[in-house]
């Protein structure tokens, strides 16, 4: 240890300003734990010092690969590099949403040219985004903006008080004590019911980027009208999270930092590692559990097809229904041959357009909203 | 919040001295686990284990209980636990049935019934009122098993819990533990435990034991396995974790407590060894998908043949 000279309590301090600059957010909290976490250990101990660190400052796995790396350039005679931070991603931002100036006039002054353009939302609801000017685009994403979801409940262990049901014991108990000891009324509870958790996965690759803002922008609507119970995940050739990112209020900052936040924009589809990694990381430990899980892909898989195929499997086994929005299946004469979507469908609950406002509408509120229109996938 | 007697932690000097009564119950924990649980009496604060599941972390918990000499009790989260299912219910069927009886004997003044419906018999103690009543000197051990499953409510309450280790009845008063109990907290990471609860305790990361120690404890709990079993299973088991050694990408990889099944599962059919006939006959012992079960029954014999050279090393 670099002591030297040093009092203990510097260095140790040293180390976790070091720790924190490495990434472990350990607050005051946790440094005072690891400072009575030493007292009781031999603090000359490196082993022990270790390990009080590492039970009092890390909060996670992903804070142990950190610690470690820290602990090792820290403490050693002859300091390692510090683990190198993640290279920097060059970010593509979508460039069809029209820009912060257009937006705000759009709302603030009545502009006769949008006023144009909400008179023609009927006409814009049923044609394919893909096909769209970019003011058009931008009116497609004012109304997706005024979406409001249902929200999928399902049924808990969890009762209330209810008309029908089992015998509720306390309240009988209570209302005939108020009687005198008389059970004149008996009294019931039945289970309630709390919002189901909504998984969306929308592909961001090449051949989806014509629609992959808008379904952005439907799963923001769905996030902002079920919040707490709405993950939101980037597919394309990487897995990214997008849940925080969509938990911001207005649309377009969502959107922005959704895109800030993606490193693939249009780039290949590798649907099926990446269901493996989301079923992996995430799904198989419970956020897929029970939920409603909604792939948003055209389901051009670059892929191996088969791959897919085992993971949507294990997709439906874990979820409550699985949904694939596919924005090609409007076309006349659309049939799923692509690989991926051969694999997939069997799979699949509700097989869906999601093309224009219209179907975007429909999957928000018939499909997700817990109500299912139409049933049984296409194969 | 004050930490355990002098009596219990006075045995217990160092964190080398707590694997070594660790392993008089027959838990070899490593440096991580023993110095984990050694802060965890010493400095009074909850423990919170994370792992996959099958790593043991139940297990620790228990053979902490067993070194302190207190028992164990055991609260299973799960989605919609609520207050009265962790703290204390009342007895109302007998309360009702106390009602009647009371009724019948002429009692008509509803205060004197309400005094005699609220007494401590009619009280059923759930485990976290338990945990505070708990036996005399030896700290309990209270294991809050599978946090994760529980929900952000729950999650709020047993903060407050864990802050000031009493529980108030409105009908009785406040009950306050003599002796506080020691906290384990397991979770399997379904999802992310909130920040504000980690915060009070000790995280300790439980990794799958290495080669060595998992025959340890293989052969700890079952002394009737021959030396060569014993190592088969766990180089089998250590490779079937790494899907690069193996060639199989598990969706449930083994833990130990398979380990121990299915070393078990081969005793119990006579094994002194592994061979592949008897390893593909007790295979559900070991893996628990039928995915998984395909995988693994492809490449047994690949899998088996290897272990000559981790059995050595």
């Amino acid at each position: 240890m670099p002591t030297g000279a040093r009092d203990i309590t510097e260095t140790m301090l040293g180390f976790v300003r070091a720790l924190r600059a490495g990434g472990v957010r350990s607050g005051t909290g946790r440094a005072r734990a690891f400072f009575d976490a030493l007292d009781a250990l031999d603090v000359t101990d490196p082993e022990a010092v270790y390990w009080a660190g590492r039970l009092t400052l890390c909060s996670g796995p992903a804070d142990l690969r950190r610690y470690d790396a820290c602990f090792a350039y820290y403490f050693s005679a002859d300091p390692l590099r510090p683990a190198a931070r993640t290279p920097p991603v060059t970010v593509l931002r979508p460039v069809m949403w029209p820009s912060g100036r257009d937006r705000t006039r759009g709302e603030d002054d009545p502009d006769p040219q949008h006023l144009a353009a909400a008179s023609d939302a009927e006409v814009l609801r049923s044609r394919d985004i893909a096909t769209l000017t970019e003011g058009e685009r931008a009116e497609v994403a004012r109304l997706l903006g005024l979406l409001a979801t249902r929200r999928p409940h399902r049924r808990t262990h969890r009762t209330a008080p209810a008309r029908r049901g089992r015998l509720d014991h306390p309240r009988t108990l209570r209302a005939t004590l108020r009687q005198g000891g008389e059970p004149l009324r008996l009294l019931r509870r039945d289970r309630t019911t709390r919002p189901r958790r909504v998984v969306l996965l929308i592909d961001v690759s090449g051949s989806m980027s014509p629609y992959a803002d808008a379904l952005l922008r439907l799963a923001h609507a769905v996030a902002r009208g079920h919040p707490g119970h709405t993950e939101v995940f980037s597919v394309g050739t990487r897995l990214t999270r997008l849940t925080r990112e969509m938990r911001v209020r207005d649309p377009d900052v969502a959107l922005a930092a959704a895109g800030a936040a993606i490193p693939d924009w249009s780039g290949g589809t590798r649907l099926g590692v990446e269901l493996k990694e989301f079923l992996d990381v995430y799904g198989q430990r419970g956020m897929a559990r029970g939920s409603l899980a909604v792939i948003a892909s055209d389901g051009w898989e670059r892929g191996d097809a088969a791959l897919l195929g085992t993971q949507m499997a294990r997709l439906s086994r874990l979820a409550h229904r699985t949904v694939w929005a596919n924005p090609h299946k409007a076309q006349p004469g659309y049939e799923p041959l692509t690989a991926g979507m051969r694999a997939a469908l069997p799979h699949v609950d509700d097989f869906v357009s999601g093309h224009s406002l219209d179907a975007l509408e429909e999957l928000a509120t018939a499909v997700i909203g817990g109500r299912v229109k139409r049933g049984g996938a296409g194969a | 919040m004050s930490s355990v007697t002098e009596t219990a932690t006075a045995a217990v000097a160092t964190p080398e001295r707590l694997a070594e009564l660790l392993d008089d119950q027959d838990y070899l924990a490593d440096d991580g686990a023993a110095t984990a649980c050694f802060l965890a009496l010493r400095m009074g604060r909850p423990l919170f284990l994370e792992g996959d599941a099958g790593v043991g972390k139940t297990e620790l918990a228990k053979a902490v209980a067993a070194v302190l000499g207190g028992s164990l009790i055991r609260l299973q989260c799960y989605e919609g636990i609520d207050a009265a299912q962790a703290l204390y219910d009342w007895d109302y069927p007998r309360q009702l049935l106390h009602l009647r009886a009371a009724q019948a004997a002429g009692v008509e003044e509803v205060t004197e019934l309400e005094s005699g419906l609220y007494d401590r018999r009619f009280l059923l103690a759930r485990p976290l009122l338990r945990a505070l009543e708990g036996g005399g000197n030896a700290p309990g051990v209270l294991l809050v098993d599978e946090i994760d499953r529980a929900d952000d409510e729950f999650e709020a309450f047993l903060l407050e819990f864990l802050s000031d280790f009493t529980i108030s009845i409105p009908e009785l008063g406040t009950v306050r533990a003599a002796v506080p109990p020691v906290v384990v907290l397991t979770s399997n990471r379904t999802r992310e435990v909130h920040d504000a609860l980690k915060r009070r305790c000790l995280y300790h990361w439980m990794p799958h034991p290495d080669f060595r120690r998992e025959v340890d404890i293989i052969r700890r709990r079952l002394p009737g396995a021959t030396e060569r079993l014993v190592r088969d299973v766990a180089a089998a088991v250590q490779r079937l974790r790494d899907p690069a050694a193996s060639g199989v990408d598990l969706l449930k990889p083994p833990g130990v407590a398979e380990s121990i099944d299915w070393t078990a599962a081969l005793l119990a059919l006579g094994a002194r060894e592994l061979d592949p006939d008897l390893a593909a006959r007790t295979l559900g012992a070991l893996v628990k998908h039928r995915e998984d079960h395909e995988g693994v029954r492809r490449r047994l014999s690949a899998l088996l043949n290897g272990h000559g050279s981790e059995a050595a090393g």
